[in-house]
């Protein structure tokens, strides 16, 4: 069975749905087959995919010493 | 002599009860579990420990205050996160060095096609590698690099893990729209990490061609 083709920019704007599996089987079957074919879009994949995993762990907003204090401070004195 | 019953932890429900009645250690126990990501959420917006930590003493103040009006359809770490997003948005606003960096960004929607500006083949960089600096501090500034519409969609969406839906009611756009710049959000931080891809993170270099072949 043949699967209709894709364009690049087709595949850009899926980036995001395909990370997070919000695409029709169809959807997603035409990308893969689009990427075996072309060495830019599977490095945008890839690299978006590595992308989200990284921020995942490794963002983190460390809390300043004595936020928690200052707060219920802050609260309490209202 | 028999060992103290242990009291059961209060139900949110109850916490709230009794913090609308004023009992300000019943509200401060239902803020105190959140704290790290309300303070997430001001970040996401002023990129500032100190102004981030003002905003969430203001919206906790103002959420104590307005307790009555909050609904019990939604939730109760929805509704201050929505309020901290409304008062780091505001300090934002007032602030001096901000003047002309509007928020609205209306030059620029979200409609247009965002195009990847670098297309070089990435490596798996396992996750191990946090614990290089360069790699935290790159990552950091990549997000710190991002418009603030989109930087808040990332950190709710991939570093607090918010459902679309939940993103979509805390920033009060449609589930389309959150979709939108997520996309933008990852894109651009793909494009801005790229330099570093090597193994090196440091931009410019001639190593960084090699990953390059066309």
């Amino acid at each position: 069975m043949s699967v209709l083709e894709i364009s690049c920019v087709e595949v850009w704007r899926e980036v995001s749905n395909y990370i997070d599996g919000e695409i029709t089987l169809d959807l997603r079957t035409r990308i893969e087959a689009h990427c075996k074919a072309c060495a830019h879009c599977t490095a945008i994949l890839d690299g978006t995919k590595n992308v989200v995993r990284l921020i995942a762990n490794g963002i983190q907003y460390d809390l300043p010493g004595g936020f928690s204090r200052r707060l219920y401070d802050k609260l309490k004195n209202k | 002599m028999s060992a103290p019953t242990p009291q059961p932890e209060p139900t949110e429900a109850e916490l709230l009860r009794r913090a609308k009645n004023a009992d300000k250690e019943a509200f401060y126990a239902l803020v105190q579990p959140r704290e790290r990501s309300l303070f997430a959420a001001a970040m996401a917006i002023l990129n500032n420990p100190a102004d981030a930590e003002d905003a969430v003493q203001d919206a906790v103040l103002k959420a104590f205050s307005h307790l009555s009006g909050f609904r019990a359809e939604s939730k109760f770490s929805t509704w201050l996160t929505q309020i901290t997003l409304n008062e780091a948005r505001l300090k934002l606003r007032k602030d001096r060095r901000h003047l002309y960096d509007s928020l609205d960004e209306p030059q620029s929607g979200d409609e247009g096609e965002y195009s990847p500006k670098d297309f070089a083949d990435w490596r798996e960089i396992p996750s191990e590698s946090l614990q290089r600096e360069e790699l935290k501090q790159a990552l950091n500034r990549a997000v710190a690099s991002l418009p603030p519409k989109y930087r808040e969609v990332l950190l709710l969406r991939d570093v607090q893990s918010l459902s679309t839906s939940e993103t979509a009611q805390i920033l009060g756009l449609t589930p389309a729209n959150v979709k939108i710049r997520l996309l933008r959000a990852r894109l651009q931080m793909r494009d801005a990490l790229a330099p570093g891809i090597d193994g090196s993170w440091s931009s410019g270099k001639s190593e960084y061609q090699k990953v390059r072949p066309w």
